[in-house]
């Protein structure tokens, strides 16, 4: 083997040339396969980040109360139509009692215990229907970064405070500081200062909610006690469809998975990374292709010289060895200095930090270039395509390649 | 004098059918230890057939084929490789040297292949070989650097690594000039005479048969003389 070695290298090292651009080409597929490997994971990092970042990863809600059972008349039919409605009328009591127990899970990193319902912005004659969340203070950027989408005034909300999005502020052109009447949809108004403006960039928000303290939504609800909703984060929202049930066990509420009214965004990042298998199946192929196109001119460019390694007494082994060691030589190094050169160039992009909401970067990640995957997978991927020209060299006729 | 080898009613055929080739024909041959031989016959004969067949680089059709009581007509392939490396040695015409590397490291690749490095003792097996050729100053020479001459004198010296009982030279003077081709036919007499290696050295050159102790002569695909 080590003699083998020898000559491997010998050969390699004899045709400088040939084997620099082999190593270079090999280097760029193992670029090409760790700079999709950092874009396609990037990208899904990127999008998760952009969507679910602001989602909560975890809602526990109230339980809709059944409607009361109506008995029909002999021989006559009921037809009962209840619409879904936005006003909330479940209550989730006793909050104080379960969220330490959520809080104390690995993973999660914040709750938000809500009181959400809907109601009417008004400021003299103009009236907007409008999503009314109310927050406990201090929390108001556990689950939406509201902090990081602040245009004008303070993310944070004290009594008689209240947030709007920019959309509606200029559509009703409001003002921060300006004092504005909140009617909630049981008719229970309150007169509230905007103490901040907020661009998340989505239509939804920015035009239809308003943020209150959860005091002021108590008074607007009618809600002395509880809550209507309480929101979680987690560190890894990956971790949601464990966790959801973990809590389901603890407290005996109906804790959902953000995954469950994700579906498709799932499938659709599922789609992405599939399409990046492919692209670097393809990248893999490329460098496969050209490793064993490059041995197979190398096998032939020197079958005199086997036929005498094997009139000398070389055996069949000994050739596929020397041929195989140079294809695994040849991945080995254009994988490093294709690693190499791939994380060095991914080091000019903004860390993955910059995909959280309300940064700007590019949707590259550094950290998931693959590097390790792609240095094995090439090398392996070399041998593999040397074994084929290894194994013609090695049944070469030493006679008629003598005669050559 | 002890038999080295002999092959009985050798035939050799290339191509079936309608472009069958006979290029053996029944042939029978016996060489001694020590015997320095050259197999003489014009051009087509089955000389360089014979030499295949006897280097073990090639099975008759059919026939036998012995040497040092080793039946090598049936041995299978890896078993010939080893006998080949430990037994015989090549001359070729045009000295065939692995390009890439230096005289010392092509005169030891034998030895090196079989132990699957290059072990002090071989390199100075070859150093010493080098030494004998003429090639002190050439040890670490790259191949590509040397002459005709030199190149020719290096193959010799690979041939014998191994101390093999046959060497087997196909023409080893017919790519040199007088003075070359003289030098190293004087070697392999002398190699001959001090270590008893049996040499059989396909020729067309008179003067060069006249120095070897046997003549053979192949016609037709059969030993005629």
């Amino acid at each position: 083997m080590i003699y083998a070695l020898k000559i491997a290298t010998r050969y390699l090292t004899a045709s400088k040339a040939q084997t620099a651009l082999l190593v270079f080409g090999v280097a760029i597929g193992v670029f090409i396969f760790i700079f999709m490997s950092a874009l396609i994971g990037g990208l899904a990092e990127f999008i998760m980040a952009r969507t679910a970042g602001d989602l909560a990863h975890i809602t526990i809600q109230a339980e809709e109360v059944d409607p009361i059972l109506l008995r029909a008349p002999q021989g006559q039919t009921i037809l009962l139509v209840q619409e879904t409605s936005s006003q909330t009328t479940a209550v989730l009591k006793d909050t104080a009692a379960f969220i330490p127990l959520i809080e104390a899970l690995p993973q999660v990193t914040g709750t938000s215990s809500q009181i959400n319902g809907s109601g009417f912005l008004k400021r003299g004659a103009q009236v907007t229907q409008v999503s009314i969340t109310g927050l406990e203070p201090g929390k108001e950027s556990v689950i939406a970064n509201l902090a990081s989408y602040i245009t004008e005034g303070t993310a944070n909300l004290g009594t008689g405070d209240i947030l709007l999005g920019k959309t509606l502020v200029d559509d009703m052109s409001l003002r921060l500081g300006q004092t504005v009447r909140l009617e909630s949809s049981g008719g229970i108004d309150a007169l509230l200062t905007i103490s901040g403006v907020y661009e998340m960039g989505s239509g939804g928000p920015d035009r239809t909610q308003a943020y209150v303290s959860l005091a002021t939504a108590r008074t607007l609800f009618a809600m002395p006690q509880g809550v209507t909703r309480v929101e979680i984060k987690l560190s890894d929202l990956y971790a949601a469809d464990t966790i959801a049930p973990r809590i389901r066990a603890l407290t005996g509420l109906d804790a959902k998975s953000w995954t469950e009214q994700a579906a498709q965004l799932l499938e659709a990042l599922k789609a992405q990374a599939q399409t990046g298998y492919i692209l670097k199946a393809f990248a893999l192929l490329t460098i496969v292709i050209g490793v064993a196109s490059a041995l197979l001119l190398s096998t032939y460019r020197r079958r005199p010289e086997i036929g005498i390694m094997r009139a000398m007494g070389a055996g069949q082994w000994f050739v596929m060895v020397v041929f195989v060691t140079q294809g695994a030589l040849i991945g080995l190094m254009g994988a490093l200095f294709g690693a190499a050169s791939g994380y060095l160039v991914l080091l000019a992009f903004p860390a993955r930090d910059s995909f959280a909401p309300g940064q700007s970067g590019l949707p590259i990640d550094i950290t998931q270039g693959a590097y390790g995957l792609a240095i094995i997978l090439t090398t392996l991927g070399a041998i593999l395509a040397s074994i084929l020209p290894a194994r013609s060299a090695a049944r070469l006729d030493p006679v008629t390649a003598i005669g050559q | 004098m002890t038999t080295l080898l002999e092959v009985r009613d050798l035939v050799k055929t290339f191509g079936s059918g309608e472009a069958e080739t006979r290029v053996l024909r029944g042939l029978n041959l016996a060489m001694a230890t020590g015997e320095l031989a050259a197999l003489l016959g014009p051009s087509g004969s089955g000389k360089s057939t014979l030499l295949t067949i006897l280097g073990t680089l090639m099975h008759p059709t059919s026939g036998s084929h012995t040497m040092l009581g080793v039946d090598l007509t049936t041995a299978s392939n890896p078993a010939l490789t080893e006998f080949r490396n430990l037994h015989i040695g090549f001359v070729f015409q045009f000295h065939n040297l692995l390009p890439d590397f230096s005289a010392l490291e092509n005169v030891i690749f034998p030895t090196a292949v079989r132990e699957g490095r290059e072990t002090a003792s071989a390199r100075a097996r070859g150093q010493e070989l080098l030494v004998r050729m003429g090639l002190a100053d050439r040890v670490q020479f790259p191949t590509a650097n040397l002459s005709g001459g030199q190149k020719q004198r290096v193959a010799v010296a690979r041939a014998l690594m191994n101390r093999p009982e046959l060497v087997l030279a196909d023409e080893p003077t017919g790519n040199l000039d007088q003075v070359s081709a003289g030098q190293v036919m004087d070697l392999i007499a002398e190699i001959n005479r001090d270590e008893g290696t049996t040499f059989l050295i396909s020729t067309h050159d008179e003067k060069i048969a006249a120095l070897c102790q046997r003549q053979i002569v192949v016609g037709d695909g059969l030993v005629t003389g």
